[in-house]
């Protein structure tokens, strides 16, 4: 490129981030949903923890589990009821709802640990709520590590408390933490996708577009101005939903943050070129939401095991979802973020949807070349 | 041959079974006002995209500012300059910004844009309004600026597809004083309109009946060969004749 067509694109990008920071709508769809998204799925979901009913049953009644009760009790993370369940009793609790997990002090627990120096504590919890549980989980979890760590430095004889940790209803907890690479798919389908058709289709309702035809501009350049700012404005939308994980929702991202950016662009370019596609065929702004809404947004919601696993879905239905790019995405970004695997783990996923962005790519410009015949 | 702007020579362009520009010859002369006239469905805005380098004719041969419509649709679109009847301007940005934005893709250098901006603002009278969002100007204003942001990069060749529709007749009056100004300047003014007092105001007129020119010359003598007193009259006999509906 030489700069005069440098020139050109600088100008026409300006004018497009004029449209972006002028429209309070336009805003609000780009930074405020995001925002609002990862709150609503993460906060909500995650922070109503406090005082939740358990029910403790104590096997042992001996010193050991007496103490661990009581620092259980002494939390407030807990709200303890105390009574000998058999094990159906404690499913029919957990079913009905009425304690969201169930502890389990087998008999000499305090014999086995002092004299073995090794106990087990059973730990039930509720995984229909996963979050919740794994929460609850990692509290316990921190109490009995406390009290190994006190008898340590009592008795300097290093015991070890295993606990046995069941999660009843959906054992691999999905939908916990994977809510944030779901709402990242999701977000950055809604903005590069929804926004950059909205934003060409609009120069069509304006008949600006036929202006920018006759101009020497060249049409790549406009495709290219049109597309470059949501561009940015998506890194910019990842690196906030990012941020907040981290720091708001304490979801460390355990891979490589670079990997991640550049799985996320390559993304953000096949959802552009979706956006392209839908403004291509789309004649005003209200069909462009529409077309989106639908043929993006809901396999966005609904086929990329995000919020529904997809293992269980109609065969005919898992057909759909393999061409939806979400959900290669989704995958990807699960595995980065909260499996922390390299690339090697992901390259068929990054294939798949370098291969699909490809196509969108050449179906765009054959499209666009057609329509100025 | 200097002189002559646009020249079409049998000009024709087909869709399937449908001629919507069927074989026009015409030439406009360098700084002449142009008016192309003609009923809706008559095939002007066909014949205006295939000049504008937006559209590949199917036969016959035309050259806009000198270069081949075929080959050379980059340049033509170099040397023009285009209104739409739609109007053309963003609501949502300055006066000045929408300067500096159309002058940015035309590739104006910076210096170029700021001296000509403020001569296009002072020439309007609206130098005070330079930072005033387009959406809150009167329309009349509006369509003006448009027409000065059309030809801010200088072009040879300026089209204008139905500029003045929906103005009152008095800004339309001072929107043709703004196209007699560029005409003075050498610029040559292809003009698509409706309102046969607007025909009046051409240099020479053609008209368009079921994608051919039916008529071709000054409207003086239109109204001397057709034996009447207005252009109006000219084009309502023309028009009477066609066989194709308007859309």
């Amino acid at each position: 490129m030489n700069t005069a067509v440098l020139k050109q694109l600088f100008a026409f990008i300006q004018k497009e981030f004029y449209h972006v920071f002028r429209d309070r709508k336009t805003l609000l769809m780009l930074f405020g949903v995001p925002i609002a998204q990862v709150l609503l799925f993460g906060f909500v979901l995650s922070n109503e923890i406090k005082g939740s009913r358990i029910v403790v049953c104590d096997y042992a009644k001996d010193y050991g589990s007496q103490e661990i009760i009581r620092k259980i009790e002494a939390s407030k993370y807990f709200k303890v009821q105390k009574a000998a369940l058999t094990h159906d009793q404690i499913e029919a609790e957990l079913r009905s709802g009425n304690i969201k997990m169930a502890v389990i002090f087998p008999d000499h627990f305090y014999n086995d640990l002092s004299h073995l120096n090794k106990a087990q504590i059973q730990i039930i919890a509720d995984a229909s709520d996963p979050n919740t549980a794994t929460t609850l989980t990692s509290y316990l979890t921190s109490i009995i590590n406390d009290y190994q760590a006190e008898a340590l430095a009592q008795t300097n004889v290093s015991q070890t408390i295993v606990p046995q940790v069941k999660m009843l209803y959906n054992p691999e907890l999905l939908g916990a933490p994977n809510f944030v690479p779901g709402v990242m798919a999701l977000v950055l389908m809604l903005i590069c996708a929804m926004m950059t058709s909205i934003a060409i289709v609009k120069e069509k309702e304006m008949g600006t577009m036929e202006i920018l035809l006759v101009s020497p501009l060249k049409p790549y350049l406009v495709i290219l101005a049109k597309t470059i700012p949501y561009l940015l404005v998506s890194l910019l939308n990842l690196a906030a939903i990012l941020l907040m994980s981290v720091y708001l929702l304490d979801l460390a991202i355990k891979g490589s943050v670079l990997l991640l950016f550049l799985e996320s662009t390559l993304f953000i370019i096949s959802c552009l070129a979706l956006g392209l596609w839908i403004s291509v065929g789309a004649e005003s702004q209200m069909a462009a939401m529409m077309t989106s809404q639908m043929s993006l947004m809901l396999p966005t919601m609904m086929l990329t095991g995000f919020m529904f696993p997809i293992e269980n879905m109609p065969i005919w239905m898992q057909g759909i979802s393999y061409i939806v790019p979400s959900r290669y995405y989704y995958t990807i970004v699960k595995a980065i973020m909260l499996q922390g695997l390299g690339f090697s783990a992901i390259w068929r996923e990054t294939l798949v949807l370098a291969f699909i962005t490809f196509v969108l790519i050449v179906v765009n410009i054959r499209k666009f070349k057609i329509r100025l015949a | 041959m200097d002189n002559i702007a646009i020249k079409a020579d049998k000009l024709t362009k087909r869709f399937g079974d449908f001629v919507a520009v069927d074989a026009i010859t015409f030439d406009v002369k360098q700084g002449e006002i142009f008016g192309f006239v003609g009923a809706n469905g008559a095939g002007k805005t066909t014949a205006m995209r295939i000049l504008c380098g937006l559209s590949v004719p199917t036969s016959g041969t035309a050259t806009v500012a000198g270069f081949d419509v075929y080959k050379q649709a980059e340049e033509i679109k170099k040397n023009i300059g285009y209104m739409s009847q739609k109007f053309s301007l963003y609501e949502d940005l300055t006066v000045m910004e929408n300067i500096t934005f159309y002058a940015g893709i035309y590739g104006l250098s910076d210096k170029e844009i700021k001296d000509r901006g403020a001569e296009l603002l002072d020439r309007l009278g609206i130098t005070a309004e330079a930072k005033t969002f387009v959406g809150s100007l009167p329309l009349g204003w509006k369509q003006k600026l448009a027409f000065s942001v059309a030809v801010i990069h200088r072009p040879k060749i300026v089209f204008l597809d139905e500029p003045t529709g929906g103005v009152d007749p008095v800004t339309r009056r001072q929107f043709w004083d703004l196209i007699y100004e560029a005409s003075d300047r050498g610029i040559t003014a292809f003009v698509t309109t409706h309102y046969m007092d607007e025909a009046e105001y051409c240099g020479r007129v053609s008209v368009m009946v079921d994608g051919r020119i039916d008529a071709f010359d000054t409207p003086a003598n239109l109204k001397k060969q057709f034996s009447v007193n207005s252009m109006n009259e000219v084009f309502y006999q023309l028009a009477r004749g066609a066989k194709r509906k308007a859309d």
